[in-house]
């Protein structure tokens, strides 16, 4: 069964993975695609292999076996060092807790990925401010991650994602660590903006009201997908 | 059931001020968009119950250039009715005789394939979840379908859980029973 969204190109493809910690398989033949800009939801129980898979498409860990495909290029072949500047120039990762940098503003927070990539400070500062807004976290720019609410905090972990101009972002339980306001908050903040922007978003959740901010749902059973559905 | 009633919503809604039956289903609709629409019908006769029962009287009646309007105000019988009824719990009740649940309890006894039949209605849920969110994040949207589809979407979930650790323990089950 295809686990497709259709009949596009994917962006970024994965065919068949295996990956075991020690013993343990965490995936088990895993096959997804993502189309550009698509928002694709992988949910799935505690232990199921999400974050696993996560960790393979986004280039953090390389497959056991089977193949990673990012834009035509075999994810799981290239050297660390063009696999990190995918990771600094095409995509943009968000964990359950933002890992903000504690030390740093919010505003220092999300300008780094721009100073890492070469710009200007005061360039990155203003391209950062303007992020923090569209995240709607106004007068806040000062604030360490320390001072800011998990909700706030998380939308600037968003900011700083996606001020790059990623062409995936990876969103690991982005909300598992608020109340479900704060969670409604960072999730249209997400997804809106992604689609504003044709940014494709890797979504993993438990959380069947977060999974229903994404186009489509392919479902992690053991390590293996169950095909659920395909985009309308 | 017994916590819902067209005839509160309308006293509810006269509560403002008199109206006429078409306002009344045109505010019923505006505030909640996600339940069912009224019926004229039903707003009438409604109505006439409830001046029947002395909890609402004819206000008056207007044409304004077009066909005659009858307009409604709520009694203070009527106003005490609704303050009851506002404060008054629902029953905390489980649907435990909802339909998902007695088709895979039907499926489990005859042999069927629940496992399959959960998979589909998740697909279901998701799809309707995906709606309703749609829905309440637009921009623009206002208060009471935020809410309604807030209500909606709860529920939804709650089915969902359900229907992931049943379908967790049917395999469990099907050990069982290879097992034995």
């Amino acid at each position: 069964m295809s686990n497709t969204g259709g009949g596009a190109v994917p962006l970024l493809a994965a065919r068949d993975l295996v990956k075991a910690h020690g013993r343990t398989e965490a995936l088990r033949g895993a096959s997804v695609e993502l189309r550009a800009g698509e928002i694709l939801a992988v949910t799935g129980a505690s232990g199921s292999g999400k974050s696993t898979l996560l960790h393979c498409l986004s280039g953090i860990v390389r497959p056991d076996s089977g193949s990673v495909t990012y834009a035509g290029e075999r994810l799981d072949r290239l050297p660390e060092r063009r696999l990190s500047e995918l990771r600094r120039t095409e995509f943009g990762v968000v964990f359950q807790f933002g890992q903000l940098i504690p030390e740093l503003t919010a505003l220092d927070n999300v300008a780094l990925p721009l100073l890492l990539a070469g710009a200007r400070r005061q360039e990155a500062q203003a391209k950062a401010g303007e992020w923090l807004e569209r995240f709607g976290v106004r007068g806040q720019e000062e604030l360490r991650p320390g001072e800011m609410s998990g909700g706030q905090a998380q939308r600037a972990a968003l900011a700083r994602a996606l001020v790059t101009g990623p062409k995936v972002v990876f969103a690991d339980e982005p909300t598992g660590a608020l109340d479900s306001l704060a969670s409604e908050q960072v999730m249209t903040a997400l997804t809106h903006t992604a689609r504003e922007s044709g940014t494709a978003v890797l979504l993993i959740t438990h959380d069947a009201q977060v999974a229903a901010y994404a186009d489509r749902e392919l479902r992690l059973t053991d390590g293996t997908v169950t095909p659920l559905e395909v985009a309308a | 059931m017994v916590g819902m009633s067209t005839r509160h919503i309308l006293l509810g809604l006269l509560a403002t001020g008199p109206s006429h039956g078409y306002d009344l289903k045109r505010r019923h609709d505006e505030r909640f968009p996600q339940a069912r629409p009224l019926a004229y019908g039903q707003v009438y006769t409604t109505l006439q119950r409830l001046v029947r029962d002395g909890l609402a009287e004819v206000d008056g009646t207007d044409s304004d250039g077009g066909p005659e309007r009858t307009a409604y105000r709520s009694t203070d019988d009527g106003a005490r009715e609704l303050a009851k009824w506002a404060g008054e719990i629902a029953p905390p009740a489980p649907f435990v005789t909802n339909e998902i649940f007695a088709k895979v309890v039907v499926s489990i006894l005859s042999g069927g394939d629940p496992e399959a039949y959960l998979r589909a209605q998740r697909t279901a849920h998701m799809a309707r979840m995906r709606e309703l969110t749609a829905v309440k994040t637009a921009p623009g949207t206002d208060l009471a379908t935020v809410l309604s589809a807030d209500y909606a979407l709860n529920h939804l979930d709650a089915d969902l859980r359900w229907m992931t650790t049943t379908a967790a323990r049917l395999t469990t089950l099907t050990a069982e029973v290879d097992a034995a």
